[in-house]
């Protein structure tokens, strides 16, 4: 039972990442392969908060999104002058600066030791520890990010990102300022990446930098992809059937140095056959190899 | 007279090629000022240009007392001035109920903190643009397409809709880039029909077209420009006997 919660507990947390960076990705446009920075940052933060000063929990999280979100400012902001693949590997040196800042910065991060023993949460007086509560928490917090999604793309905000996704030149001439969407955007994405980070880092209780790689990145795009990008139910479904997969692997009774590297192939092949035969994923609305007609 | 939109002395050079060269202009308030020329004598630059899509290296263009002189494209649009581009953009994957409401002004629900906390007002506000846009395609007669994708439509229906999102985003100043080219006689008559009806609500449109015929219909004046520069202005008729304009077609 303890193993279902806990499979259920990623499941969330990545439901969390794929749906913020669906907003990005899927609604706006924008491939960013940064993802896992910002999650990253959110752990950190938060982690570093709790254990150096023993702050509440709501408090370490509130400051973990604001964090991440101003970090994610930082990148939207490139985004507005490197277009296409070449802001994809502006993220990615984004990614790689994050991972070697929290790797090699042994005195504040641990470097790759890491930092152990972050305490549970403690939410009102309630102390979260055991896994049921966690699991609560997390499908309380997946809530509110897809509520707080949905509200974003459903209104006319959502429809400027729409729009800046399909033509820019267009937005911008109906007097849409393209640069500020962007910008806060990404801000909204990154500060909702910290929320997964902050419940990663609370549930396991230790962190280190290799849990925030660029392959880290590439998982959460393959979930917004397979799901389906520009649709929140596709985050969902997408995050579901990714976690899942690997774990019916194990019962097939493979070693476990086998089952690894088969789980990294089957997330590539994945991604292959997606991107070929159904581009939209399971029920995306948008798809990254479409060609534009945009000019 | 009273001006509505003033370009004075505009130099744009790309890479030793003079896209505009001297160029000056006025459009008063309620007229429509056709822009004729060869292919390559700055038309669509001067749309562009106008428009914040590309800046000048020299010049100063006014509108409504305003000095918009390469400022940004959605800060032109929210002065007042809309325009169509030749290679027609509209958002193609959404409906066309959706491109209008796009283009409405001052909307409260594209703010961030209202998308939250202020959902009865941008409801309503969404409504009522709602009823205005349904309204806009009424008049132009496609009523019936409303909820279909704008990518589904004929190319004539695309040029009509991307000159109603001008009049939703209720612009004083309208450039059209060539509105009535490659679309069929009937849509032509209606395209050409709303045109001219843009005066009478106090509307300006400069209208670049290579349909003579289309041109001396609508517009009150018109201006004849080659290599970037403004050869001749006049009525239609006025500009198409003037001799720099019969040699520099025949060039």
């Amino acid at each position: 039972m303890i193993y279902l919660f806990h499979i259920f507990i990623l499941i969330g947390i990545y439901i969390i990442l794929s749906l913020s960076l669906n907003l990005i990705a899927g609604y706006t446009g924008i491939l960013s392969i940064a993802h896992a920075a910002f999650y990253g940052i959110g752990a950190y933060i938060a982690a570093l908060m709790a254990l150096n000063f023993n702050s509440p929990f709501l408090l370490n999280l509130v400051l973990a999104m604001i964090g991440s979100a101003i970090l994610g400012a930082l990148i939207g902001i490139p985004s507005l002058r490197i277009k296409d693949d070449y802001f994809i590997i502006a993220t990615f040196a984004f990614q790689i600066i994050t991972f070697s800042i929290l790797n090699n910065l042994v005195s504040f991060t641990g470097g790759p030791m890491g930092l152990p023993g972050i305490p549970q949460p403690v939410i009102f007086g309630i102390k979260i520890s055991s896994h049921l509560s966690f699991l609560i928490l997390i499908v309380i917090l997946c809530i509110i990010v897809y509520f707080v999604c949905n509200r974003i793309v459903k209104s006319p905000f959502g429809r400027i990102l729409k729009a800046i996704r399909e033509d820019e030149v267009f937005t911008q001439s109906v007097g849409k300022n393209v640069s500020a969407y962007k910008v806060k955007i990404f801000m909204i994405s990154s500060g909702l990446a910290a929320i997964a980070g902050v419940m990663y880092a609370t549930y396991i209780t230790y962190i280190d930098p290799t849990s925030f790689t660029v392959m880290e990145s590439i998982f959460i795009i393959s979930i917004v992809i397979i799901g389906g990008a520009g649709n929140l139910k596709g985050s969902i479904v997408g995050a579901i059937v990714l976690v899942m997969l690997p774990e019916i692997l194990r019962f097939v009774g493979l070693p476990n140095s086998v089952a690894a590297n088969i789980r990294q192939m089957l997330y590539g092949s994945l991604l292959v056959v997606f991107m070929m035969w159904r581009p939209y994923g399971f029920i995306g609305e948008y798809s990254f190899n479409r060609n534009t007609d945009n000019g | 007279m009273d001006n509505l939109l003033k370009i004075q002395n505009c130099n744009k050079h790309f890479e030793g090629n003079k896209a505009l060269d001297d160029f000056s202009c006025e459009i008063n308030r309620n007229e429509i000022v056709g822009l004729i020329g060869p292919n390559g004598a700055g038309k669509s630059t001067l749309f562009n240009v106008i428009t914040g899509f590309i800046l000048i290296d020299s010049g100063k263009i006014n509108f409504d007392k305003n000095n918009i002189t390469n400022k940004g494209p959605s800060k032109i649009n929210k002065y007042g001035i809309s325009r169509t581009f030749q290679d027609l953009r509209l958002i193609r994957q959404m409906t066309v109920l959706d491109n209008i409401l796009l283009s409405f002004k001052k909307q409260p629900g594209e703010h961030l903190e209202n998308v939250f906390f202020q959902n009865k007002k941008v409801k309503n506000i969404e409504f009522e643009n709602k009823k205005k846009a349904l309204e806009l395609l009424k008049y132009a007669c496609i009523s019936e397409k409303a909820y279909e994708l704008a990518n589904d439509l004929s190319y004539g229906q695309q040029k009509l809709l991307s000159i109603i999102c001008c009049l939703a985003s209720d612009a004083q100043l309208l450039l059209l880039d060539e509105p009535i080219a490659g679309i069929n006689p009937a849509m032509i008559e209606k395209i050409l029909s709303i045109i001219t009806e843009l005066p009478k609500q106090g509307r300006s449109v400069i209208l670049i077209e290579h349909n003579m015929d289309a041109v001396s219909q609508v517009c009150n004046r018109v201006i004849f420009m080659d290599a970037g520069k403004k050869i001749s202005e006049g009525t239609s008729e006025e500009v198409r006997n003037d001799p720099r304009v019969i040699e520099a077609y025949l060039d």
